[in-house]
């Protein structure tokens, strides 16, 4: 397949398909850390993450929309208010569902699957009601629009740019949070012992809640990051569940890192593959990877070693 | 001496719960509803295969799979194959371009048969086909899986990743598989029409017949050693693996098994709604058989049907009257299950019926003299 073509055009498509791989990687990545730190932490499987994600956009989308209207020459800044407000809401709903629906399952981890699944279809059900079925987008400000040429073959669009520098803060923020601050020390204790944790004086309860809807705020995050390459509808959390699950599993549930190199692994190997091939057998071809390599090492990439 | 003891077995507790399910199914069923409803039901009875797969594996065993689905579809497929090929004789397809292939292959531009559709020419190569596609690929997965111990989430997470590759496959691959639109126009089966109301009616009661022939088999696993080391294993993993079993093994065959039931199921589905297609294989109904068997009770073989009959024609009721409300309602629903009652229909029943019925003959046996050999049943 790779005859057709010669080297330095070789080079170029491998470079531009890297740069379309790399938004997908921020989705990824963005997406992932949430998921992360509940199921890595919590062992929670929140299949309702793309939903709050959704969430997130939808808010990002009516905060642009208020802008527009009331204050059009602050238009610039939204984004930053819209980030704020979507981590908010997220974190409100996130620390609501915990208090309602997850604390009652911890010890039932596949429960948690189908609880949160119906939740998802609650969401799914009251956005198409709220924003009806069909997708909406966010119109982006002046600075976004644009796109920077490095070469004469290869260009990178300044929203894709922003979006992926934006997951790697946030990214680099869960870090500092989870292992250089107090709170992470304690979240990470009442993982690893949870009675000792308890008798040390840690609230584990509180550490769940705040770390479930932390999580979940995160995705909020992520959705607003969303609406600058892609446009929301009802399900379009949905379409991107399966694939965030296997990057965590692939990455290895607990380590941060390895979430971040397996998500940079997928969205590579998919999006380089999509040119060569039809963009469903580079899905397909990718997902088979990533199942394959998973059956032979189920701890994943980068598994914390741990006795069990 | 056999039959004295299916007898008994008939006038057990257990065995009359067997026969009014036949009677519901068989009796009152084919003479309250029309034609078309009754093809509604046997539809929701193929779910109820998939939902007894479930029970055995993971109610009985502690498996969660996301992916009936994919077995459900490649049993469903395996029919289709044949029903289709059937369907495309060359006189049927002469206006194509070639003739005696499928129609969407002609307009995929294909020009002979793929190898993998040759063997469905065959009807009892399909039959066998039918059973063991969907074993063999249960097999491969669960030889990968449960070798390394891989279980719970994980395993959950990987059975639904497999059920939205081979959906993407299915749809992406239009001129071997049909699409998105799967595989339609299904006519014949070894030339006798399966469209009109006798066929349907008919083929009602071979999906009924299915059913208990699973049913069957299912209880029959659960009676046995092997249903109490499957009990045991759920709940003590570490303590049967220590005493000696292989637990890999025995994981594999109920996995295995599940997924021939839902196969069995997938292709009573092709037959009776006259089309198979890749929204029946991927992610969406994989679940949503998890919610039929979790309704049901999920450790209940005979709640799994029940709650798949209650759940579809909810389902239908809803999608025709109120299309908004029912993602509200099943999503409550798979909530409700899971916090409230998480021993489903068949819990309820234990709960609150059964009291009931001791009562029940008590309230008979003061009138009728013939009632009075239930409760002598009931305390053997």
């Amino acid at each position: 397949m790779f005859a057709d073509y010669t080297m330095t055009e070789l080079t170029s498509i491998f470079a531009m398909q890297g740069f379309a791989g790399l938004s997908l990687f921020s989705i990824f990545v963005l997406m992932a850390l949430g998921l992360a730190i509940i199921f890595g932490q919590m062992g929670v499987i929140n299949m309702a993450h793309g939903e709050f994600m959704i969430l997130g956009a939808y808010t990002t989308y009516l905060t642009a929309q208020v802008f527009e209207s009331v204050m059009p020459g602050l238009y610039g800044g939204y984004f930053f208010v819209a980030m704020i407000l979507a981590f908010v809401v997220t974190f409100a709903l996130g620390a609501l569902v915990e208090w309602l629906m997850i604390r009652h399952l911890y010890h039932r981890p596949l429960d948690t699957l189908l609880a949160t699944w119906g939740l998802s279809l609650i969401l799914q059900q009251t956005y198409r009601s709220v924003f009806g079925a069909r997708e909406v987008g966010v119109s982006l400000p002046d600075w976004m629009m644009g796109s920077i040429a490095v070469t004469d073959l290869v260009e990178i669009p300044i929203n894709g740019l922003f979006v992926m520098v934006l997951s790697l803060l946030i990214a680099f923020a869960v870090y500092l949070l989870m292992f250089r601050s107090g709170w992470g020390r304690q979240v990470r204790a009442v993982v690893q012992n949870r009675p000792m944790a308890e008798a040390v004086g840690i609230d584990s309860g509180r550490v769940d809640r705040v770390t479930f809807a932390l999580g979940c705020g995160i995705a909020g995050v992520a959705g607003s990051a969303f609406t600058m390459i892609g446009s929301t509808g009802p399900t379009s959390g949905q379409l991107y569940i399966v694939d965030t699950f296997l990057v965590v599993v692939f990455g290895g549930a607990q380590s941060l890192l390895g979430t971040i190199a397996s998500a940079f692994t997928i969205s590579q190997a998919q999006s380089t593959m999509e040119f060569f091939l039809s963009g469903s057998m580079a899905k397909v071809l990718t997902l088979l990877f990533v199942v394959g390599i998973l059956m032979l090492r189920p701890q994943g990439l980068f598994a914390l070693k741990v006795r069990r | 001496m056999k039959a004295n003891l299916f007898i008994e077995w008939l006038k057990s507790r257990e065995g009359i719960y067997y026969v009014l399910l036949a009677l519901l199914l068989v009796v009152v069923f084919p003479l309250a509803l029309d034609s078309f409803r009754l093809n509604m039901v046997g539809k929701y009875l193929t779910y109820a295969f998939a939902a007894m797969g479930l029970v055995l594996c993971w109610g009985r065993s502690g498996i969660l799979s996301l992916g009936q689905g994919i077995f459900f579809g490649l049993g469903g497929y395996c029919m289709a194959m044949f029903l289709k090929l059937e369907a495309s004789s060359p006189e049927n397809t002469a206006i194509q371009s070639t003739p005696g292939i499928p129609d969407f292959m002609d307009w995929n531009q294909l020009t002979a048969l793929p190898w993998f559709w040759e063997p469905f020419h065959s009807f009892s190569f399909t039959l066998i086909a039918v059973l063991a596609v969907p074993a063999l690929l249960a097999f491969i997965i669960a030889v990968a899986m449960f070798k390394r111990r891989v279980g719970g989430v994980y395993f959950a997470i990987i059975t639904q990743a497999i059920a939205a590759i081979l959906t993407i496959l299915i749809i992406g691959q239009q001129g071997f598989t049909g699409g998105v639109n799967g595989i339609t126009d299904l006519r014949t089966l070894m030339g006798w029409d399966i469209r009109t109301d006798e066929a349907k009616t008919l083929l009602y009661f071979v999906c009924v017949g299915m059913l208990f022939v699973c049913l069957i088999v299912g209880a029959w696993v659960m009676r046995s050693k092997l249903g109490r080391i499957l009990l045991a294993m759920r709940d003590q993993e570490d303590r049967v693996r220590f005493s000696g079993y292989d637990v890999a093994s025995f994981k594999i065959f109920v996995f295995c098994l599940a997924a021939m039931f839902a196969g069995v199921g997938g292709a009573m589905f092709t037959l009776q709604v006259g089309f198979m297609s890749p929204s029946f294989v991927g992610i969406v109904p994989s679940i949503e058989m998890v919610i039929l068997c979790a309704v049901g009770g999920r450790n209940s073989l005979l709640g799994a049907i029940y709650g798949a009959l209650i759940v579809n024609a909810a389902k239908t009721f809803f999608s025709e009257s109120f299309p908004e409300l029912w993602l509200y309602g099943l999503g409550v629903l798979f909530i409700a299950v899971v916090l409230a009652f998480p021993d489903g229909l068949a819990g309820l029943y234990r709960r609150y019926v059964m009291p009931l019925e001791s009562k029940l003959p008590a309230i008979l046996r003061r009138g009728n003299a013939e009632a009075q050999t239930l409760p002598v049943e009931e305390a053997k």
